[in-house]
């Protein structure tokens, strides 16, 4: 455990390089389902972020404690208390956003970015350093759904927060709320974009191909 | 019984869980590299979720619901705030013995599809469809009805994803879109498709 920790790194790579959405596939089912507006988006990723650090520092402060045959269990338990205390915060003080957001704020519980991180990491590592990965991993998360939310919100509604940022065509403007950008689709649409921009900038993140035509096999890559 | 199987037929594709309400989205896009290993979740989505949904309908009603102790004098008593660890308890506990009861009378299929029945546990999809019974406030009945309708839309969808990614083998994709992207893509359009299922709900 005397490794040298470089916290800048364990906080940054996570935001674009080692990205939770876009690379590990993990947490995808909230980040697309709560992106229909900037302010669900934020709140959200605050969540998530809360739990995930909260969750990583105290299953990393007992796991020499853990039997490792119902660490599952321990850490869903862990993580589900956490997730019930942030519900109850929401539905007391942001009833409206609670409301938007329905069911997945519950489902940060089995969301597999958390439980990713705490059995990745978490399970290896000292507090400290596995809450600043778990932080630096909700940051990406948040990255990822605040820049999905803009995109969803300005061209769906012409709104960023609510604040009408271009002016719309039934109220004289000049613009056409795009209502295909409200639905199901554009999410992953969008999300594919992402992963296909960040992979043109970090080429080292592209997948190798799973099948190779058998004339080209040795000339392909 | 037309009312249980409305209900079972928007519950398969008006709201197709990966593809309208994204949920289980994690398995749903790891596991369809081929068709086989999405037909193996499929099948172990529906009978995970007909049978925790139910479960967990009884569990709500006759403990965690407002009211569920009046018989003991505590009418008051609320403690649906422990609805979302009972939940997970029970379907941890749930794929735990079907996985137990497999091995021990259908080891073949045990086999078939073993690996996917412990990973099952940490579904959004699962979860999401207790916690929907809830919101919505579905009868003993229809909660059956909801959980198999679900798991057979799941089902579906994952096996189309599959088949299509399989398929994939023949196209020139740009590296970039490779593997997650095109996945990505490919579920947005399979989702327009299924969001035509929604019209004609809305026409009948």
């Amino acid at each position: 455990m005397a490794q040298r920790v470089n916290f800048w790194s364990t906080l940054t790579d996570p935001l674009i390089r080692q990205n939770p959405v876009t690379l590990q596939i993990l947490g995808i089912c909230s980040a697309l389902a709560v992106t229909t507006s900037l302010a669900t988006a934020l709140t959200m990723s605050v969540s998530l972020t809360v739990v995930l650090t909260l969750s990583a520092a105290i299953i990393s402060l007992i796991r020499r404690h853990i039997p490792d045959t119902i660490r599952l269990i321990v850490q869903i338990v862990i993580v589900a208390s956490l997730v019930i205390v942030i519900d109850q915060i929401l539905q007391a003080y942001f009833a409206e956003i609670s409301r938007a957001l329905s069911i997945y704020v519950s489902l940060i519980t089995t969301n597999c970015l958390v439980l990713g991180r705490t059995e990745a990491h978490a399970r290896h590592h000292a507090p400290l350093p596995a809450a600043v990965d778990a932080f630096g991993n909700g940051l990406g998360y948040s990255l990822v759904l605040i820049v999905i939310g803009g995109v969803r919100e300005l061209f769906g509604r012409g709104q960023l927060f609510g604040w009408q940022a271009f002016a719309l065509a039934d109220a004289g403007g000049w613009f056409t709320p795009l209502g295909l950008m409200l639905l199901a689709p554009s999410a992953f649409f969008l999300l594919g974009g992402l992963v296909w921009a960040i992979r043109a900038w970090h080429p080292e993140q592209v997948e190798p191909p799973e099948h190779v035509p058998p004339d080209r096999t040795r000339s392909a890559e | 019984m037309t009312d249980l199987w409305h209900l079972f037929l928007s519950a398969a594709f008006v709201d197709n869980m990966p593809l309208t309400l994204f949920l289980g989205l994690c398995t749903f896009l790891a596991l369809s590299k081929r068709s086989e290993s999405a037909l193996g979740l499929g099948i172990a989505m529906t009978g995970v979720l007909g049978v925790t949904v139910p479960l967990n309908w009884l569990i709500y009603q006759g403990l965690l619901a407002p009211g569920a102790w009046a018989w003991a004098g505590m009418p008051a008593l609320d403690l649906s705030y422990l609805s979302l660890i009972a939940f997970i308890g029970v379907i941890a506990a749930t794929v735990q013995v079907l996985e137990m009861l497999l091995d021990r009378f259908f080891p073949g299929v045990h086999a078939a599809f073993g690996v996917f029945l412990p990973l099952l546990t940490v579904q959004c999809a699962i979860l999401g469809g207790s916690l929907f019974m809830v919101d919505r406030s579905y009868d003993f009945d229809e909660s059956i009805v909801f959980g198999l309708g679900s798991g057979v839309g799941f089902a579906i969808a994952v096996v189309m994803l599959g088949a299509i990614r399989s398929r994939l083998a023949y196209a020139d994709l740009p590296t970039g879109l490779r593997g997650l992207g095109i996945a990505f893509i490919l579920t947005g359009m399979m989702s327009l498709g299924f969001a035509s299922f929604a019209q004609m709900a809305m026409s009948q």
